[in-house]
This record gives structure tokens, C-alpha cells and sequence, in this order.
């Protein structure tokens, strides 16, 4: 089933939490949504999941619109909200057995359901405690748990990780990987490197607009442009060969990393590689090259350059 | 209906296990067991005639006070908590949802009033009794119980703060109750007698004197439609522009 978002707008009072966002996700994707805190990734979640209507714009999933059918939609999404609410007076079972009935899941199927989730989510030991007795970890599995329960077309997860320890984050991960594979997942966070490791198209999203659409290489040679080169030139003084380097026809800026170890960091002009440069540059002064290495454009910087104010 | 069976069930349950619903089954018959027999200026043997109407004078204060204690967490304490987002993410319509929690705590007053069928079973065995007055002063309470609990899921769904949604209800429950009974007897004519049409005890007390009558139904289902209805209206206003 895919999500195809289109141009929807949702304003708190003047404010616009969404502005005409569009984007699709096809079967089988995981697409990760980022964004600083208050960039709109919940509210346009929760406009897909059919709690709150757009002002403006349109929602298919599966092909059905939100204004069409939203109760055929909310029975193929499993939804894990923001801060994860469980009603916290309920054993975990009987909770699940309350999710499972309301799905419609049929009674003679419940009971496996709920079995099968016990298991994928590690809750054996604590299925006959309170929710209300739970550790953090444990809540956020049961939340992920009752959004699986009727084995949903749709996954969406709002920062499904969050108060895991890095153990469970992992598992969770290869869980959720394991899901896109045949369904359709969007999940949100603001930890990048958790987005590069589980999804295959990101989404970053600011003030309510989309800022970049793409894979993370994608997203890495968009703000690349510019070459980054990590050199270490022996043979010369350190000035002298820091200023030469400046000299270089494509060179815009050098940078001294460790004073006394002749290691700099070279940055070429946009769209521009200056290795060559470097290389002619020691054999003409008979100096020697103990490293170069093109250094990657971290997703954190993308990040910060796109969502800076 | 499946749905909303699902939901009052889940709703009646936690009345249990939050020990709620035991606090409020003896509360009740205590009072109108207190009232009913023990009082002395009023009950059962003071009266010296074999009539429900002791028991039913006192349910309708008890039930009065009772009901918003019952209902004001019903959408306030989801909303509180986010779990309403977590109902209304699944297939749930937020009609479905106002109905299961209203059912919920009518299933808790008929739980209840079962349980005061020992009166009448007892009042019956002592004197000839008017089978007829007590049936219909079981369905009259219901039937203002309805009126009550709806009123009070509409207190409910307007705040966050169960507090607030309790005295709410008392507030909105008071007009019904008592004032517009009183505000109509300072007048007189047909200004008086639509506001008299709104009192509730007007209508409680015909149906108790064992006349069923289509006006008091439609009074009563009109009350408790218009809670509901009202009650989903807040809940839809989340789709419009505010903050919830």
C-alpha cells in the first residue's frame, strides 16, 4: 500500500505546522522522517493516520482518500504515536486483547496474535504486569506491539526508539527493517545516524516544508559540491607548505588540523577536485604525501546546513 | 456496535479494577438503603404503605451527585494522558467513541439498580405494592441517569482536567435538576411551562407515578442525544484550527 501525501497544509491558529507538503511511499520503502523538534513530522503523521484533518490538501493510502474511507485506512496502519500513551491501568494482555477486538481481529486469531507479538517484541516475561509497571523500554515494545498486532499494509512510527537502551534500539532497528521489507513504514526521529541505518529514503523537513527528498548518498552529494581532502605532506616547513597549498589554483580554504605534524585539511572550490594539484605541488618541491584522504560530508552537517535558521 | 461494546467494556472494566465502580456501588446502596429503611422521618415503614417511592426520592439526589464523579474522566483523563489519539488511530469514529463511553457508565448504573431489586422484592413481599410505579420508576431513573451521563461525557470532553469536567457536569446537571423547576414557577403561561418542559424532575416524577409518557421520552433522549452529539462536536473541533 502506498502513502501519497499531497500538498497538505495544517495550520494551529495563524501558525502553519504544515506548508503544502507532498511526498509519496511505495511498498516495500522505509522512509525516514527528519526534522528539528516543531518541524511539522507529527502533525503530518497524524494526518495520515486520520486524527487530524488537513485544512487544505489530500491524503491517499492504499488509494483511498482520508475523506473517503478513514476507517478502512486506520485499519491498515499501525500507528505508534509521539509519546507513545497506553492506557497504563491495563495488563499488557489484556490490553493487547483490547487492540486485537477492535481491529476486528477475529477471536479464534487473537490469542495467536497476541502470542506472535509477545514473542517479536520481547515481552514474554512482563505480559501479566500493569502497563503502569513498566520501565520506558518496555512501554515503547508494547507500543510497537499493539501497532503491529493486525500485521498492518502501514507502519508509521513517531520516533519509535526513543527511551531504548542501545541493545533494544538495534533490535528494534533490524525489527523495523525486517517489516519494510514487504510494507510500507515511515517512522520519524531526530537522530540521524538511526535514519541512515534503517531507511532507504529520507525526508528532511523544516518549519513545516520539505527541504530535501532523497537516499542518504543522495542527500551526501548534494551538499558535497564541495571536496574535502585530509593531507598530510612531509618533507617542508609547515608554513611554507601551507602556504603553497593556498597558492593552488583550486584551493579555497587550508586548514591546520595538528600544529607540528604538517596535517592539513584541504577544501577545493565547488565542483572542483584539487588531489592532482596536491600531488604535482610535493613532486615539484620534492616533498612526500603521508596521507590523502577525501574526507565524507557528515549527515549532521546536511542536517544543520538545511535546517539552520 | 461491535466497536462501541468493545469500548464500554474496556471502559467498565477499568470502573472495576480502579476499584471506582466498588466505591460507588456501596456509596449507593448505602445511602438509598440507609434512606430507603432507616431513616425514620420518610423511609419505607414511616410511610406505612408498600411503595418504591422512598427508594426513588433518594436515588435521584444520590444518582445526581454520583454520575459527573463517574463520568468526568471518561474523555478527560484520555485526553490527558494522548490515549485518545491512540483510540481514535484505530478503526474508531469519534461517535463510536463518545457512545462506548457512555455506555459504559449506563452499564454501571443498571449494575447498580439491579442490585436495589432486593428492595422491591422485599417491599413487595410486606404489602401489595404498585408493580406497575416501581417498573416504571426503574426505567424513569435510567432514563435520567442517561440524561446525566451524557451531559456529564460532554463535561468531560470539554477539558483536560477532570475537576473542571466535574463541576461542569454539576453545573449544567444543577439547571436540569433544580433551577429551571424553580426559575418556572416565578412564571406563569407558556414561558413557564417551556421552561418547566426542561426540568428534569418534572418528567422524573411523572414517569415514577407509573405514566410513561411520549413527551418525557422524548425530553430524555433529546437530552441525552444532544450531550452526545455535543460531545463529539468538541471532539471534531480538533480538525478545524485549534490546539489539541
Amino acid at each position: 500500500m502506498d502513502i501519497v501525501v499531497e500538498h497538505i497544509t495544517k495550520r494551529y491558529g495563524p501558525q502553519k505546522a504544515v506548508d503544502d507538503v507532498s511526498f509519496a511511499v511505495r511498498t516495500g520503502e522505509i522512509l525516514g522522517f527528519l526534522g528539528p523538534n516543531g518541524a511539522g513530522k507529527s502533525t503530518t503523521m497524524k494526518a495520515i493516520t486520520c486524527y487530524l484533518a488537513p485544512n487544505e490538501g489530500n491524503i491517499m493510502v492504499g488509494g483511498i482518500s482520508i475523506y473517503e474511507d478513514p476507517q478502512a485506512i486506520k485499519n491498515s496502519i499501525g500507528y505508534l504515536p509521539e509519546s507513545n500513551p497506553l492506557y497504563t491501568d491495563m495488563p499488557v494482555i489484556n490490553y493487547l486483547q483490547f487492540i486485537a477486538r477492535i481491529h476486528g481481529i477475529e477471536k479464534n486469531q487473537v490469542n495467536k496474535r497476541i502470542a506472535a507479538m509477545v514473542e517479536v517484541c520481547g515481552l514474554e516475561g512482563e505480559k501479566h504486569k500493569k502497563i503502569g509497571e513498566l520501565s520506558k523500554g518496555f512501554r515503547q515494545r508494547v507500543g510497537l506491539a499493539q501497532a503491529l498486532i493486525h500485521d498492518p499494509e502501514v507502519l508509521v512510527l513517531d520516533e519509535p526508539t526513543t527511551g531504548l537502551d542501545p541493545n533494544q534500539i538495534v533490535e528494534i532497528r533490524e525489527l523495523i527493517r525486517k517489516i519494510g521489507k514487504e510494507k510500507t513504514v515511515l517512522l520519524s526521529s531526530h537522530i540521524l545516524a538511526e535514519v541512515e541505518a534503517t531507511c532507504d529514503r529520507i525526508l528532511i523537513i523544516n518549519k513545516g516544508k520539505i527541504v530535501a527528498d532523497g537516499t542518504a548518498s543522495d542527500l551526501r552529494k548534494r551538499a558535497e559540491g564541495k571536496e574535502i581532502l585530509k593531507t598530510g605532506i612531509h618533507g617542508g616547513e609547515e608554513k611554507a607548505v601551507q602556504d603553497a597549498l593556498r597558492d593552488l589554483k583550486n584551493v579555497e580554504m587550508v586548514e591546520l588540523l595538528a600544529r607540528g605534524e604538517n596535517l592539513f585539511e584541504v577544501h577545493s572550490k565547488v565542483g572542483q577536485s584539487s588531489a592532482k594539484a596536491i600531488f604535482d605541488l610535493c613532486v615539484d618541491r620534492g616533498w612526500y604525501l603521508t596521507q590523502l584522504t577525501p574526507t565524507e560530508t557528515r549527515l549532521e552537517d546536511i542536517f544543520r546546513e538545511l535546517t539552520a535558521n | 456496535m461491535r466497536t462501541i461494546m468493545i469500548i464500554a467494556c474496556r471502559e467498565l472494566r477499568s470502573f472495576f479494577d480502579s476499584l471506582l465502580a466498588y466505591i460507588m456501588l456501596i456509596a449507593f446502596l448505602g445511602f438509598t438503603g440507609f434512606f430507603t429503611w432507616l431513616f425514620g422521618n420518610g423511609d419505607v415503614f414511616f410511610r406505612g404503605e408498600a411503595s418504591m417511592d422512598a427508594f426513588f426520592g433518594v436515588a435521584y439526589w444520590t444518582l445526581f451527585f454520583f454520575i459527573p464523579a463517574l463520568t468526568m474522566r471518561l474523555v478527560a483523563e484520555e485526553r490527558n494522558s494522548g490515549t485518545i489519539e491512540l483510540v481514535l488511530t484505530k478503526p474508531v469514529s469519534d461517535m463510536q467513541f463518545v457512545w462506548g463511553k457512555f455506555l459504559s457508565v449506563f452499564f454501571l448504573i443498571c449494575i447498580s439498580l439491579a442490585l436495589t431489586l432486593p428492595y422491591y422484592i422485599t417491599i413487595a413481599s410486606i404489602g401489595p405494592i404498585d408493580h406497575g410505579a416501581a417498573w416504571t420508576g426503574y426505567i424513569g431513573t435510567l432514563l435520567m441517569s442517561a440524561a446525566y451521563i451524557s451531559i456529564g461525557v460532554f463535561a468531560s470532553s470539554l477539558s483536560s482536567n477532570q475537576i473542571v469536567s466535574f463541576l461542569l457536569a454539576l453545573l449544567i446537571g444543577i439547571f436540569f435538576h433544580l433551577l429551571f423547576g424553580m426559575i418556572a414557577r416565578n412564571f406563569t403561561g407558556t414561558l413557564g411551562n417551556v421552561i418547566n418542559w426542561f426540568s428534569i424532575s418534572g418528567h422524573y416524577q411523572s414517569i415514577t407515578r407509573g405514566v410513561i409518557d411520549t413527551k418525557d421520552l422524548i425530553f430524555f433522549f433529546s437530552v441525552i442525544f444532544l450531550g452526545l452529539f455535543g460531545a463529539e462536536a468538541v471532539l471534531v473541533r480538533r480538525n478545524l484550527s485549534s490546539n489539541h
